[in-house]
């Protein structure tokens, strides 16, 4: 079994209106446009799923209030980050 | 307390001091000057702020800024200035916020000259900025009324949430008469819907906007009512033997000072003559006018301008009765004679109208 | 707000709590913003906002929202919020923040607020030193009203103004604001940073950060100038903008510190301490007994001098007509004084009038005195022929000039004041000659009370005691020689 990610990111698909800047900012690359379109109209950012290391620049490159939401994994793991 | 013998210009400052002003943002000009210079120096001593802006633009956005932190706050200027504010007094309107005022008039247009005049009435009356807002506005006559009707005005500001205009001549602001303030001192309060930066006020927001014509509507009746209200409750003046006036002269400031003088040299003369004295310019004392065109047989308003408070004046009687207009301008004031004039060649043409 | 905790995770960055969970003042689409996709008003929003939280001062917060398309930024920011007018922003701070000392007041503006319209207010506020925190969006163009120039547009920008680009015959350069401030002598911090890359957004995080905090530690004037993508008017998709900013934008306006004196910034002295209420009286001068009890007159007698003092400038005579009403004040008279000015000022002349009356004063203006005070001839000739018959005229001359010795019916006192002031101890003082000869000659007030008015008026010893004597010198000038009296 491999090791869970690092990190993690929630998208409040509500928020976010897809300007795709937090695709750009992820280093690994694990956002892209999610599959549906939110009740504005937006098609939002999604996770991958996968691959997030929790390091948050996408939180800072987006420019909405509360679209991104970055995790941690508590433990071991994260403390050298 | 004793009377002090003062300048018009400094009793604003003391009388606004006692009020519980404590901010005075400003720009010098002639002959308003003296208001700044009095609350340079006392503002520091009370534990207010003065600050020489760098224009009258920023004094009135300072005054605003004042105003939202909830302090009772005040700036003064004369026609140039007051017409760089009128942006900035919209926006106190609009956002409903309390200050005070201080019009020194002198001549104009443009840079006119230093003398007293009166051709500020419609930019300040009549709200010389934009949108659907009016400043009240109140007209002392001697140095004793610039101390008192100064007062008056921080009250009215805040029971109105709205600038006050003490509307004054050079010639009121320059002279020199003895002044009783009162006993009291007014301690400044914070109203509730100040952004003082605390835990309490951080829900409130000032703001003039509303982006939504019904908002916007919603927001200017609110005023309008305001208005209403102020146009019930707040009107002034002074009616001096217009009882059994058969013409009544009409006029504020220093003009009323010489009509004062004319009244009572007319009546020596057995001339029916009395004055009525708009002590509030807005609201407007129309009431009163109407009251009196009952009796008189006719009107005289005497202005330093080439007529401008005689339209409200017109307004108010209707067409009743005829409205005789003599106003000089440049800084040159109408003496009592002159008036007289006026007034005795009128009396024969009224009583053949009676006749 | 949704409860994002999920086992095994900690929340490391989320919406800050200085925004509103729900913009509620937003008439709609209450969870975004109103900025377009891709617009770094929203990016640095969040910075202002994560800063606000890291330093704990939410609620010491005023936020100034300016005009333009961050006109609405009191929708999202959970702190007292004041919106104002197009570029007066830092007008309104410099305010908020002397009225109230403990707040923290942020200032945040677009380019053409700023750099525009509110050219003056910034500069001065800069330049005052004013402990606030101003936030400065250059987006290179008026996004809010459809895309016009800005003093930031680029060189050969095109804009809905500048069709053909941006001349600089025709529009001058690029304003560099930061640079421009950075000369002044007072403003603490001066950064200008960039949204174009993770690393400059991290470093525009540091930026804001510090600029807030210089004020939470009663620091001077700090400014973040930030350059910020504008994808709808650059008509670019977001992330192509972000490039414009890192690759273009930053030639023409260089990315740096250009003022930080955080370390060495003099303390800023304390305020003066407040009065109490109770005196406040005393400190306009107006405690009892400070100025003179008015005494109630002899009843019965209609008294109304109306005096007339001409002369010129610096002969003293505003103040010779002051010391006349204070004293009349004094002896129970109503009194006004009106100095001349206006169209009778002109060439360095100058006039007062003066009313003493036992009844309240109707007009303060002396059209028709009964006592005139001329200091000079030309004052004399302008003066003499309203005079009131019986009415007297006080001249400082010997001869009665020609052409003015036929008014028979006033008393004319003629004397050399100036030179019996210069006798007396200085001639500057011969306004007080000529009020001694006025008091002798009419009686019009007793010594007393004008020594009494001239102690108030006057602080130096020295003068005090060359006025007095210049009084007395133009009393005796009276009663002994008698030669111009008609
Ligand atoms: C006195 C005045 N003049 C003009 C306007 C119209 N106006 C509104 S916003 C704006 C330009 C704002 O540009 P900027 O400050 O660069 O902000 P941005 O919209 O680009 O964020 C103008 C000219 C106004 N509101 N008030
Ligand atoms: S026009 Fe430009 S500055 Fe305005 S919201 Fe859109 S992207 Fe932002």
């Amino acid at each position: 079994m491999t090791t869970p990610d690092r990190g993690l990111v929630l998208i409040d698909s509500e928020e976010c209106k897809g300007c795709a800047l937090c695709f750009e900012a992820c280093p690994p690359k694990v956002l892209r446009f999610g599959e549906l379109l939110n009740r504005y109209g937006y098609r939002s950012a999604a996770y991958a799923g996968a691959g997030c290391t929790g390091c948050g620049i996408c939180f800072f490159a987006c420019p909405e209030p509360g679209a991104i939401t970055v995790l941690r994994r508590e433990g071991r793991v994260c403390q050298n980050n | 307390m004793s009377k002090q013998l003062i300048k018009g210009n400094e009793a604003i400052v003391k009388g606004a001091i006692l009020a519980g002003c404590r901010a005075f943002y400003g720009y010098p000009i002639t002959p308003a000057s003296e208001i700044a210079e009095a609350a340079a120096l006392y503002m520091p001593q009370v534990g207010g702020v003065f600050l020489q802006a760098e224009s009258e633009v920023a004094a009135i956005n300072m005054l605003y800024g004042a105003a939202s932190a909830g302090v009772r706050a005040m700036t003064a200027s004369s026609g140039p200035g007051i017409s760089l504010m009128q942006e900035g007094i919209s926006y106190l309107a609009g956002a409903e916020l309390p200050c005070v005022i201080a019009d020194i008039m002198r001549g104009g247009p443009g840079l006119g000259n230093i003398a007293p005049e009166q051709g500020d009435y419609n930019q300040v009356v009549k709200g010389g900025g934009h949108g659907c807002y009016r400043t009240l506005v109140l007209a002392p006559e001697s140095v004793q009324e610039m101390a008192s009707l100064t007062s008056l005005a921080f009250d009215l500001a805040d029971k109105y949430r709205n600038p006050v205009v003490v509307l004054a001549d050079g010639c009121i602001g320059q002279m020199m008469e003895p002044v009783e303030f009162p006993a009291t001192v007014v301690e400044p309060q914070v109203p509730r819907w100040a952004v003082t930066g605390t835990a309490d006020s951080r829900p409130n927001l000032i703001t003039s906007l509303h982006l939504d014509p019904d908002d916007l509507e919603a927001h200017i009746r609110h005023l309008e009512a305001k208005y209403r209200r102020a146009e019930r409750e707040e009107v002034r003046f002074e009616s001096w033997r217009t009882e059994d006036a058969e013409i009544v002269l009409v006029g504020y400031g220093i003009v009323a000072r010489i009509l004062k003088a004319a009244v009572e040299q007319a009546r020596s003369e057995g001339l029916a003559v009395g004055l009525l004295r708009p002590i509030t310019l807005y609201p407007f004392p129309g009431d009163e006018l109407r009251r009196l065109s009952r009796r008189a047989c006719a009107f005289v308003v005497v202005e330093l301008s080439t007529g401008q408070l005689v339209d409200d004046v017109r307004l108010a009687v209707e067409g009743r009765r005829p409205v005789e207009f003599h106003g000089r301008a440049g800084g040159n004031i109408p003496g009592c004679e002159e008036v007289l004039a006026l007034v005795r060649d009128m009396i024969p043409r009224e009583q053949m109208a009676d006749a | 707000m949704p409860d994002l905790t999920i086992p095994g995770y900690t929340v490391v960055h989320e919406k800050p709590r200085s925004f509103y969970p729900v913009c509620e003042r937003k008439p709609e689409m209450q969870h975004q913003t109103h900025y377009c996709p891709g617009c770094g008003h929203g990016i640095a929003h969040k910075l202002i906002a994560v800063a606000i939280d890291e330093l704990g001062i939410q609620d010491r917060t005023v936020l100034i929202s300016p005009v333009g398309c961050s006109v609405f930024a009191y929708y999202y920011f959970d702190t007292g919020n004041i919106q104002v007018a197009h570029g007066r922003a830092p007008a309104v701070a410099t305010a908020v923040k002397r009225s109230r000392p403990e707040s923290i007041v942020i200032a945040y503006q677009g380019d053409g607020d700023l750099a525009a319209i509110g050219a003056a207010e910034i500069l001065h506020a800069a330049n005052r030193g004013e402990p606030i925190t101003v936030i400065f969006i250059n987006n290179g163009t008026y996004g809010m009203t459809g895309g016009q120039m800005a003093p930031t547009t680029l060189i050969g920008q095109t804009t809905t103004t500048t069709p053909f680009g941006r001349n600089v015959w025709n529009e001058g350069y690029p304003l560099h604001v930061s640079e421009l401030l950075a000369s002044l002598e007072a403003p603490v911090y001066v950064e200008r940073v960039g949204l174009g890359s993770n690393k400059q957004i991290m470093n525009a995080a540091r930026a804001v950060r510090r600029a807030i905090e210089n004020q939470v530690k009663g620091l001077g004037f700090s400014l973040v100038e930030i350059l910020s993508p504008c994808p709808t008017i650059w008509k670019m998709n977001p992330v192509e903008a972000q490039r414009r900013v890192l690759e273009e934008t930053v030639k023409t306006f260089p990315l740096g510190q250009f003022r930080d004196r955080t370390k060495s910034a003099p303390a800023r002295p304390a305020a003066a301490p407040v009065p109490l209420f109770a005196e406040i009286p005393a400190i306009l001068g107006l405690a009892n007994g400070a100025s003179p009890a008015a005494k109630t007159m002899r009843s019965g007698e209609t008294i109304d001098w109306r005096v007339r003092v001409a002369g010129f400038g610096g002969q003293g005579v505003l103040m010779l007509g002051e010391v006349l009403a204070e004293a009349g004040l004094d002896a129970g008279f109503e009194v006004s004084w009106l100095p001349s000015y206006g169209p009778e000022m002109r060439s360095g002349t100058s006039n007062c009038h003066v009313r003493l009356s036992s009844k309240p004063i109707d007009s303060p203006l002396v059209l028709h005195p009964n006592v005139l005070l001329a200091m000079n001839e030309p004052s004399l000739r302008k003066f003499l022929a309203p005079v009131e018959p019986g009415g007297w005229v006080f001249y400082n001359g010997t001869e009665i000039p020609q052409g003015c010795a036929g008014r028979l019916d006033v008393h004319f006192i003629a004397r050399p004041f100036a030179e019996i002031a210069g006798n007396a101890g200085d001639a500057r003082s011969a306004n007080m000659t000529m009020l001694g000869a006025l008091l002798e000659a009419t009686g019009m007030l007793a010594e007393e009370r004008v020594l009494a008015a001239l102690r108030r008026r006057v602080s130096s010893g020295h003068w005090l005691e060359v006025d007095r004597r210049a009084l007395d010198g133009g009393r005796e000038a009276v009663t002994k020689g008698v030669r111009h009296e008609s």
